[in-house]
């Protein structure tokens, strides 16, 4: 049998990668710092008086630009593949992902309603526009899930199966409401909309991370103390109910931390597809499928992953910028072809 | 002690269960036995609080089943069911290790038991392979070593309920097995178990309950419950029953 890498090597090695991936994040765009003056400006950027030639624009750029929009990736990405962790144990199927119960759909409907919607109505306020934008997402997102949950119990029991489908058949409703909308909107409402559903970590602020950053650190604090609770679900819920685990409140918390999760990070930055599908995946071929292992291992991997995509999608074209959607969907669906297809043997 | 009185089982209108009055006893095992459909693993549903009884109740300890904590219950009861599905790659001592769940017995304490659950169901062997890499009759008795993890060693207090946990294993680790329930029940574990085939009931259990279309037909032990007549009534097979020419229980031969 192929040999798994141990803990202790697997999170050193992802926290190397994750370290490379935010320091690479923090140098490299339309205006690239040399790597060293990168660290430099950091440390003066948490206080360290360090002085040398550019070193204050370099700060400038580090603190106001590169700065949030790494830490936006690192959430984004952790969260995303947390919550993809959290559905496919859930639905207890390693090809599950996060937008099954509707999370996805119901956070694009609310930007819909919101963007087209606010051009409307004659444009939303500058002020407080894109914090409309992303609540209506994050509700919608919330929204749907809620109702996906409510969908699937029955007599004080959650069915998995119910729910799935309920998932399915209200991302359709969710998907041809926003294509109403999208028929609706005028050619600059189409472009922010298309935009926005391609996913960006593009105009990253402190304003917008600061409540996903704060879900983000809820969930990965929360999630793997069920660790254990959810390698017993893996067995059946039967089983795990017989071990003693209390199956339908582990049900609810997993749904609440995906619709929160993932709410707040499509709220934040976009639909960005396939991360919590095929990270979760990545570290269970190298790790296996413990959760105490998978958990922790796929924050700094979904993390580590979305600053890459990130740094492909801003040097790819520049000086002008690609959706991350894009890039995470090009390397995403073909893996996950590739997941399929070694499946077959 | 798992005890019940009376239990009545409805599935819309139709009594699946009727009239079963039924205590498992520290340090023996009970074998079910009854043609399919006749309610068999209905029984261990409602036994295991799966299935909530229209009449009677499942008592453990004197306590109904569904006022136990999740925890508490499955510190002292512990269900194998017919098949398991289980889609991810946990290697073998990691399936069994779940066992432990309801415990804190501390991570060496645990790795003792997992190991001495995994010869136990004759599985050591198996020790660091992948679960979905295991044949049928391999996955079946590994999930026979968590379920003997989750109540290791066995005791006076505990009961194990298993369906068919030979149903997919060749003619030696069917003995193999049982011999290990066996022993597992003289250590003081009650132990109730669903089979198909007589002579392994008639060699392993202590007692037998005969089930037919949801009422029990008899119970009592190999000797009185194996009789041509009630086997012809309630599986329709004329038989012969013979004494084991070595160890004296009855052998049933189909005429």
């Amino acid at each position: 049998m192929r040999t798994l890498v141990k803990p202790r090597p697997l999170f050193i090695g992802l926290s190397a990668l994750c370290l490379l991936a935010i320091w690479l994040s923090l140098a490299l765009g339309p205006v690239s710092l040399p790597l060293f003056d990168t660290l430099r400006a950091a440390l003066r950027l948490v206080g360290v008086p360090i002085h040398g030639e550019g070193l204050e624009q370099a700060e400038l750029i580090l603190g106001q630009i590169r700065l949030p929009r790494t830490l936006l990736g690192l959430a984004v990405g952790g969260v995303l593949a947390l919550s993809g962790v959290a559905m496919q144990g859930l639905f207890r199927n390693p090809l599950a992902d996060p937008g099954l119960v509707g999370v996805s759909s119901g956070a694009s409907l609310g930007a819909a309603i919101a963007i087209v919607g606010g051009s409307a109505i004659g444009g939303l306020p500058e002020a407080f526009g894109p914090y409309l934008l992303s609540l209506c997402a994050f509700l919608g997102g919330l929204g749907v899930t809620a109702l996906v949950y409510r969908l699937g119990r029955r007599n004080g029991q959650t069915s998995v199966a119910v729910m799935l489908l309920a998932g399915i058949a209200l991302t359709a409703l969710a998907g041809s409401t926003v294509g109403l909308f999208t028929y609706l909107a005028d050619d600059a409402t189409l472009r922010t909309l298309t935009f926005w559903n391609l996913g960006s970590l593009n105009g990253a602020s402190y304003a917008r991370l600061w409540p996903l950053l704060f879900v983000t650190v809820g969930v990965a604090l929360w999630l793997p103390r069920r660790a254990s609770a959810l390698n017993a679900l893996l067995l059946g819920e039967s089983e795990a109910n017989h071990l003693g685990i209390n199956v339908e409140g582990l049900k609810r918390e997993l749904v609440f931390c995906t619709a929160l999760g993932v709410g707040a990070a499509v709220a934040a930055a976009g639909m960005i597809g396939f991360v919590g599908l095929v990270v979760p995946h990545l570290v269970r071929l190298l790790a296996g499928p413990d959760h105490r292992v998978l958990l922790p291992a796929s924050i700094l991997a979904g993390a580590t992953l979305l600053l890459f995509a990130d740094l492909i999608a801003r040097l790819a074209l520049a000086p002008a910028e690609m959706p991350i959607g894009i890039v995470t969907a090009f390397l995403g669906a073909p893996f996950f072809l590739y997941l399929l297809l070694r499946g077959r043997h | 002690m798992l005890r019940t009185e009376n239990l009545q089982i409805r599935r819309g209108q139709k009594r699946v269960l009727t009239n079963v009055t039924l205590d498992v006893r520290p340090g023996e095992v009970l074998g079910v036995l009854g043609p399919n459909g006749a309610g068999k693993s209905t029984l261990l549903a409602a036994l295991c609080g799966e299935l909530a009884a229209t009449e009677g109740q499942v008592l453990l300890d004197q306590q109904p089943l569904n006022q136990w904590k999740g925890v508490e219950r499955a510190r002292r009861l512990a269900i194998l069911p017919q098949t398991s599905t289980l889609d991810f790659a946990f290697r073998v001592e990691e399936v069994v290790g779940m066992g432990r769940l309801p415990h804190q017995t501390g991570t060496v304490r645990d790795a003792e038991i997992i190991c001495a659950a995994l010869d136990a169901a004759d599985v050591g062997h198996l020790a660091g392979r992948s679960y979905l890499a295991l044949s049928g009759g391999e996955r079946q008795r590994v999930h026979l070593a968590r379920v003997l993890a989750q109540l290791w060693p066995g005791q006076n207090g505990q009961t194990l309920l298993l369906d068919e946990p030979t149903s997919m294993l060749d003619p030696l680790h069917q003995h193999t097995t049982l011999k290990a329930i066996r022993t597992f029940a003289d250590r003081g574990a009650a132990v109730l178990i669903i089979l198909h085939d007589l002579n392994l009931a008639a060699r392993y259990c202590d007692r037998l309950l005969l089930l037919e279309e949801g009422h029990p037909r008899a119970l009592g032990s190999p000797h009185e419950v194996l009789q041509p007549v009630p086997l012809k009534a309630v599986f329709g097979l004329d038989v012969l029953v013979q004494a084991h020419p070595e160890l004296g229980h009855p052998v049933i031969i189909a005429r």
